[in-house]
């Protein structure tokens, strides 16, 4: 009987080494004739395991890692599976507690299957989200993602289905769906994981929206920095299209949907839906005055659904098992699951998926083990170069998009990167500034000019330039940039550098926290 | 950095030429002919501004507008190796801007430039998406995390030799 041996094709994987390792296991496999299957998997997402070695046994599968090529022989040499007495072993894969704990409702296969069979797909509940849209109506399929109270996980958390719904309803030739992935905030990685690994789902996930709005085309804009993950796409398309999942008469339903995998060019704001949009016209990323919303007047002038990846990949399992069953996890006004991205300077960095509801403290010290340098943390940014520095007095808050909201922050897209004490809070300030000066798309002014002036005014507040009255001009400026700002790169860059100013101003040179503007 | 305008060979046109007459009737078209053809050519060159606007029935000015909006497009031949090294807020935690300082020293070459021997263009990037493996590169496309300056050294020594 052949053995399982199983080793990421993630690109956390491959950037520290995983292609070399599996080589290895090749070679052994062949000199020593063991009849091995190497699996090319996704990532479990604990990436400080990575590369992470899984090799089948009765019991379920083993884990060892981080394994470098040359523990490759060792590993052999004490009877793969068996080789419980090595340094690098750690059990049952499933019995890691960082696993453990998790509630994986998008991310259930992820780690486990490889990402291009059709065939492991199938076998955990692929495509069962589809064959029931298949058999309802458009209007069912809407209700059910509205009953799931899902929102949008790029940041913005609007109700998905109120989006496909004035989708449906505006009369048009044609209509679009539209994946956002252009995942370009640091800490984040969910998107680049459940493209590269589960692309299926997030395959399933468009076909369904398709079905439910009345959209026969799809794009998926995905960022240049993510290679893999559009070659990755690109062949999952044909194998669906082979398949009768995608194309015309989607498995004999006379329903039709294509998609096709669009590659971004290195601009942050195209992230946001209307600058997106522009681009996949072939136009500058320039954001767009709304109205019209993108689901009137979206693309190409016609109904358009812009969600993002991990929106849209979550509506599989929402129809497999039901509005209900999504919706008993979470709290309050949010429902469900997040896939957290623990980043940064941390211990055990990776995706951690959990019900709404718990804590930053849990999240980072619990599942993160803590800062990577082992000294104490001192902010942690939740949501991207637009998400606030959470000092430790708001660690044990619920991450629930209400409460974040409540503190002037935001979940975003649920990456949570960790800075510890070393940190120098006014240079992280200064770089929000110069972030949004070097990314604003031009079009207003609040983004375009106050963000340049923002690294100034921060500049001559460190030098200590007149400090008490540039405090009070920073603070103005980040007024007119919150309430003046076409998006959300203008609109929410004072985050980061309020936060860092209000919680920190020792970072700043002052003695006391400036008074509330 | 002014460039002198280099003279297209017949073969990258025709490269060109094939672009655009496989692509040109696409929806949104600009952005996969750009793409094609900085894949094909390594950037793109000024003189086919006026050829890609000619085809999309587009103002020389739309073109030009696209190509120097977007961070990704070049408009001048890179190194032979293009190097990438994240800037973002979770490398930056892990020690990002002293790799990028040592970067710079070791290849005597500074942000956005290439060095002298046409080798290495060194470049920032904002998220490479390896954001619990910090700090992170990409070399060719290809990724590399948990950077050291000493790995970053050896990286850069198999680099130069290969091309």
């Amino acid at each position: 009987m052949s053995i399982s041996i199983y080793v990421p094709r993630d690109s956390a994987a491959l950037a520290v080494g995983a292609d070399r390792v599996a080589k290895a296991v090749a070679a052994q496999a062949q000199n020593r004739h063991i009849d091995v299957r190497l699996v090319r998997n996704s990532s479990r997402g604990m990436f400080w395991l990575e590369p992470l070695l899984e090799i089948s046994t009765p019991e379920g599968r083993v884990a060892f890692g981080p394994v470098e090529p040359e523990d490759i022989v060792d590993i052999f040499d004490q009877g793969l599976g068996q080789a419980t007495q090595h340094p690098l072993y750690l059990g049952l894969t499933a019995e890691i507690p960082f696993l453990k704990k998790q509630e994986r409702l998008t991310f259930a296969r992820m780690g486990i299957t490889d990402p291009l069979s059709l065939t492991d797909y199938e076998d955990h509940e692929g495509f069962e989200g589809l064959q029931r849209a298949l058999a309802m109506s458009g209007q069912d399929i809407i209700q059910q993602v509205l009953d799931s109270g899902l929102r949008g996980r790029g940041g913005a958390a609007f109700p998905a289905g109120i989006k496909w719904k004035t989708v449906a309803a505006t009369p048009a030739k044609q209509r679009y769906i539209v994946c956002n992935a252009d995942e370009g905030d640091s800490g984040t990685f969910s998107d680049r994981m459940t493209m590269e690994g589960d692309p299926f789902m997030l395959i399933e996930g468009m076909t369904i929206a398709g079905i439910a709005t009345g959209a026969t085309v799809g794009y998926i804009y995905v960022r240049s920095e993510y290679p893999h993950a559009i070659a990755v796409l690109n062949e999952a398309i044909q194998i669906a299209e082979a398949a009768g999942y995608l194309g015309s008469n989607i498995l004999n339903s006379g329903k039709s949907f294509s998609l096709i995998v669009r590659k971004a060019a290195g601009s942050y704001v195209c992230g946001e839906e209307t600058a997106l949009l522009e681009s996949l016209e072939g136009k500058r990323g320039i954001v767009r005055a709304k109205p019209p919303l993108p689901a009137i007047e979206g693309l190409f002038g016609l109904p358009t659904v812009v969600n993002n990846v991990i929106t849209l990949a979550s509506v599989p399992i929402i129809l497999a098992r039901g509005a209900v069953f999504y919706k008993n996890f979470g709290v309050g006004r949010s429902t469900g699951t997040l896939p957290f991205q623990l980043a940064g300077n941390i211990k055990f960095g990776g995706l951690v998926e959990k019900a709404f509801g718990l804590t930053l403290r849990e999240l980072v010290f619990d599942f993160g083990g803590g800062s990577a340098s082992g000294r104490p943390i001192k902010a942690i940014q939740s949501g991207g170069p637009l998400g606030t520095y959470i000092p430790e007095s708001q660690w044990d808050l619920p991450l629930d998009y209400e409460t974040y909201i409540g503190i002037g922050g935001t979940l975003g897209h649920g990456g949570m990167v960790v800075h510890d004490d070393t940190a120098d809070m006014s240079k992280l300030a200064r770089y929000a500034m110069e972030f949004c000066a070097l990314e604003s798309c031009g079009k207003c002014t609040p983004c375009r000019i106050g963000s340049t002036r923002g690294t100034e005014v921060i500049d001559k507040i460190t030098s200590g330039k007149d400090r008490e009255h540039q405090v009070v001009l920073l603070k103005d400026l980040c007024n007119t940039m919150t309430y003046g700002s076409l998006c959300a790169m203008g609109g929410m860059t004072p985050n980061p550098v309020l936060s860092a100013l209000n919680h920190f101003p020792e970072d700043f040179g002052l003695t006391n926290a400036p008074a509330a503007a | 950095m002014a460039v002198d305008a280099i003279p297209l060979t017949e073969q990258s046109r025709l490269a060109v030429h094939q672009v655009l007459h496989r692509r040109k009737d696409e929806a949104g078209a600009l952005l996969p002919i750009l793409h094609d053809i900085q894949d094909e050519l390594g950037f793109i060159p000024g003189d086919v501004v006026s050829d890609i606007a000619a085809a999309l029935n587009l103002s020389r000015a739309e073109v030009h507008g696209v190509i120097t909006y977007y961070h990704h497009f070049r408009t001048t031949p890179p190194g032979r190796n293009v190097v990438q090294i994240c800037r973002a807020e979770a490398c930056q935690a892990m020690g990002a801007d002293a790799l990028f300082a040592h970067a710079e020293e070791h290849l005597a070459c500074k942000a956005h430039h290439t060095t002298e021997d046409g080798s290495v263009t060194l470049e920032a990037a904002y998220c490479l998406g390896l954001c619990a493996s910090s700090p992170s590169i990409s070399i060719n496309g290809e990724v590399h995390a948990r950077m050291t300056p000493i790995k970053f050294d050896r990286l850069m020594a198999e680099a130069r030799e290969q091309a």
